[in-house]
């Protein structure tokens, strides 16, 4: 009985973390067209691949394997050397520096 | 330009990109049965290699890492063609894969398959073809005559 509660709750904040996650990408999606400035953009653009890393994670739990744990470390990786580039690219104007610019 | 204070990024490269290549070699070596494989193994040594070259800048990477990544790109095509070649030795039809278990010296039992010199050529691909289009784009100047003359 309780075990039966207990998958219950769990299918059920799953699916309520889910969709507001999804919510949150959809105020996101706003914030980086109609964003004022670049570093706007920059931080709503990160902020929605730790959303990413959330969708992945609780598919995890929705489907209940351990495969998935390459993924949000892989989401991570590049989502931060892409923030890197955008921080670069605003505060420098360039990515990768050369010596003769 | 020269002043600019990039402390935290250059000490957190130093370990992120080890990280990083360590991480892409479990990838490649995942493939096949789990996560991971050439193509995504490839995709993060090509992003270790780029935080390298955001962090020290193009002429100090030429240096360090003196490699011809169109080289590296055709070398991984040629592989991954001649592993399918290989499949006419033993009569069978082109890409033919298969696997079997060794015993090896240190690691006991282990599973050899071909699909991994098929998959070391699609790393080595990925890699040249990544880095080839970065670092194409981002060493593009554009001449100052041809800029004033509108071209």
């Amino acid at each position: 009985m309780l075990e039966d509660f207990g998958g219950e709750l769990l299918e059920w904040t799953v699916i309520v973390c889910l969709v507001a996650v999804a919510f949150s990408v959809v105020i996101l999606l706003i914030r980086i067209i109609i964003g004022p400035t670049n570093a706007d953009r920059a931080v709503a653009l990160d902020t929605m691949g730790i959303n990413l890393m959330a969708f992945a994670g609780l598919t995890a739990i929705h489907l209940v394997t351990t495969k998935l744990n390459d993924v949000i470390l892989l989401i991570g990786i590049l989502l931060f050397i892409g923030t890197i580039a955008i921080a670069k690219f605003i505060e420098k104007g360039v990515i990768i520096d050369r010596n003769n610019h | 330009m020269k002043n600019y204070n990039d402390l935290i990024l250059r000490t957190m490269t130093q370990l992120i990109a080890f990280i990083l290549l360590g991480f892409s070699v479990y990838l490649f070596f995942a493939g096949h049965n789990s996560p991971g494989g050439g193509f995504i193994g490839g995709l993060m040594t090509a992003a270790a290699f780029i935080l390298m070259y955001i962090t020290y800048g193009f002429d100090n990477m030429s240096k360090v890492l003196p490699i011809n990544f169109r080289a590296v790109l055709t070398i991984g095509l040629l592989v991954a063609t001649l592993s399918g070649i290989g499949a006419f030795v033993f009569g069978e039809p082109f890409l033919t894969q298969t696997f079997g278990y060794f015993n090896l010296p240190i690691m006991g039992e282990t599973e050899l398959a071909t699909a991994m010199i098929f998959d070391l050529g699609v790393y080595l691909t990925v890699v040249g073809v990544t880095m080839t289009i970065i670092l194409t784009i981002a060493t593009d100047q554009k001449e100052d005559s041809q800029e004033q003359a509108g071209m």
